[in-house]
């Protein structure tokens, strides 16, 4: 199983290779879109894999340290790993049809708002992998009426996330998705005093 | 993600520690499967108290084990739950499908 991590400045996880510069953001899109879009981001980590499901576990580890080092509330965090983990098995069974030791790669970056001295708004995370196209039917997901096994990994990324896009670009099929942080109250920017 | 299984007041208790995610449930559906329709258990009881992620195709593979002790006449119930699985209940809208206990005293008495 190849992969390979590729960190931005997070000093609080382990193993940093490559510094990461702040880049211009795409402009969001969106359910989070009521919110003002961020001017600017900051890649986080890079990871390169391959489609085995035995690297899913790698992942959900580091996507729950990164969620912590940028202060996402415990619930909000569980949000973000399991939707990078349903967003990943997806690729796994659908886009590359179970075969192992196929590309996948996963960008995270942290939303920055307008200024300069405003606080981090939030995580981006692109998921990049070059299966087959993905059905804009199954994208639908399915109704929770019905009591079957199958068909809850989209729903659970949609319900988790603030922001989830598909999108294909030269061959390649692209899924962006927001997780916003919610603006801390004035008390805690004076440590909570 | 291990399973231990266990056999108390004439019931089978599958306790299950670890993550239920892609790579460990098809493990999962098969001793779930075997314990309901290979031996007949009448109530099958899981622990999972120290499961700390279960992911969609694990969901997938307790609605199978529902309906297979449906099918059978038995009884599939679910005690120990974290946050994190609890809330995967919750978003699959499943919590009020399945018997669902907080303690393995409330699960064996009901």
């Amino acid at each position: 199983m190849a992969s390979s991590l590729r960190l931005g400045n997070m000093p609080n996880l382990p193993g940093a290779t490559e510094m990461g510069g702040r880049v211009r953001a795409s402009k969001l899109k969106g359910k989070g879109d009521n919110k003002a879009a961020s001017k600017r981001a900051e890649l986080l980590l890079r990871l390169q894999l391959e489609s085995n499901p035995e690297a899913l576990c790698l992942v959900r580890a580091t996507l729950q340290s990164a969620s912590e080092v940028l202060h996402f509330p415990e619930s909000d965090s569980r949000a973000i790993v399991r939707s990078v983990d349903e967003a990943l098995a997806n690729v796994v069974r659908h886009a590359y049809s179970g075969r192992a030791g196929l590309p996948i790669e996963i960008t995270c970056r942290r939303l920055w708002g307008e200024t300069p001295a405003s606080e981090p708004r939030g995580l981006e995370i692109v998921l990049e992998d070059s299966g087959a196209a993905a059905d804009p039917k199954k994208l639908r997901g399915r109704s929770l009426q019905e009591v079957r096994p199958g068909g809850l990994g989209l729903h659970f990324i949609k319900a988790s996330m603030d922001v989830v896009e598909f999108s294909r670009k030269n061959g390649k099929n692209l899924l962006r998705m927001v997780k916003y942080l919610a603006p801390s109250k004035p008390e805690e920017k004076l440590g909570g005093e | 993600m291990l399973i231990a299984s266990r056999q108390l007041q004439g019931c089978v208790i599958l306790d299950i520690s670890g993550d239920i995610d892609l790579a460990h449930s098809p493990e999962m559906r098969k001793v779930l499967l075997g314990e309901i329709k290979g031996k007949h258990t009448l109530k099958l009881f899981l622990n999972l108290k120290n499961v700390r992620y279960i992911d969609s195709s694990g969901i997938a593979s307790l609605v199978e084990g529902l309906k297979a002790s449906r099918d059978n006449g038995s009884r599939l119930i679910l005690f120990g739950l974290s946050p994190s699985v609890r809330e995967v209940m919750e978003l699959s809208r499943l919590q009020k499908i399945f018997e669902i206990y907080d303690t393995e005293e409330q699960a064996l008495s009901s």
